[in-house]
């Protein structure tokens, strides 16, 4: 697929919308959803490290 | 009798959470390499179709979100019942930190859908059984994901919700046969195991390292999700302590 210019590339033949509305939300959903799972990940091991450092798990 | 053991190790959290946590890097990276071949194949390779223009091009990720979503019920009711059956912690938490990939994705294959049936069909939803079981799909992760957060006692949860997603899992091959069962609006099986690709090998192709991407995308965000439920379980116990304490004294 040979596209003549960028303008061409983005109105995708008059499916712009539909295209880059559907490719547009998954890659926001993919960068936001690792960034939340991370958070939750470091939130959790503050917490345990909480923990460790007042002595009071045992 | 020597490998049972060793397999059932994986089993424990403590030697999950390590394992996951030195492969997740790899796992993101294949997924970036595979989605950035995945979208030149799609939009640059592969040619415009006949009947449907460019509007088609969704298909390279709308396939590969719909076929999660039902991949990951399915992971995430076997583990749940694992969890249950064997009383095995690991597997009932991998099955809670698959639920909201899962959940994402089912969304994602309704989102891409109706923007694709919308200039195809003239319509961003239809009664259709596809899109309809795809929809039920959408409510019992949700409704799994509330069920464990509602239940204070974990393992009580844990069974609930293992419950819930047994039953549940009767929806995938619905979804999955509902283009045969009924007469529907929705297209037939992209991918047949008995007939020939209907389909440009190309866009095949660009298909196929999207669903690659999103598999490995799916595997890195679920474990970096697991490894936080282990941690908010299991802060108490003697590994996670010495683990942390032994990254302490590494930082200090």
């Amino acid at each position: 697929m040979n596209w003549n210019s960028a303008g061409e590339f983005f109105a995708m033949g008059g499916y712009g919308l539909y295209v880059w509305g559907s490719y547009g939300v998954m890659a926001l959903w993919m960068v936001v959803e690792p960034l939340l799972a991370q958070r939750r990940f470091s939130a959790a091991r503050l917490v345990a490290l909480e923990l460790e450092t007042s002595g009071e798990w045992q | 009798m020597n490998k049972l053991p060793r397999f059932y190790t994986f089993a424990a959290p403590s030697r999950f959470y390590r394992l996951a946590g030195w492969t997740v890097p790899w796992f993101y990276a294949v997924a970036v390499v595979f989605a950035l071949a995945g979208l030149y194949m799609g939009f640059f390779v592969a040619p415009v179709d006949a009947t449907q223009g460019n509007a088609y091009r969704i298909i390279f990720i709308h396939v590969p979100a719909a076929w999660m979503s039902m991949v990951l019920y399915m992971a995430m009711a076997g583990w749940a019942a694992v969890g249950w059956a064997f009383n095995a912690r690991m597997a009932s938490m991998l099955a809670r930190a698959l639920a909201p990939t899962g959940a994402a994705f089912t969304f994602l294959a309704l989102w891409t859908g109706a923007f694709w049936g919308k200039p195809t069909w003239g319509a961003w939803w239809v009664w259709d059984a596809r899109l309809t079981s795809e929809l039920i799909l959408l409510f019992l992760y949700l409704g799994f994901m509330a069920l464990v957060e509602a239940i204070d006692d974990t393992r009580r949860a844990d069974q609930a919700g293992a419950l819930l997603a047994i039953v549940g899992a009767v929806n995938v091959p619905i979804i999955y046969f509902s283009v045969r069962w009924w007469n529907t609006l929705h297209q037939g099986a992209s991918i047949s195991m008995t007939a020939a690709p209907s389909m440009a090998s190309t866009m095949l192709t660009s298909m196929l390292l999207m669903t690659v991407a999103c598999w490995s995308y799916a595997f890195a965000v679920v474990f970096v999700r697991a490894r936080a439920i282990v941690l908010e379980r299991e802060r108490t116990t003697e590994w996670v302590q010495t683990l942390l304490g032994s990254s302490l004294e590494g930082a200090s």
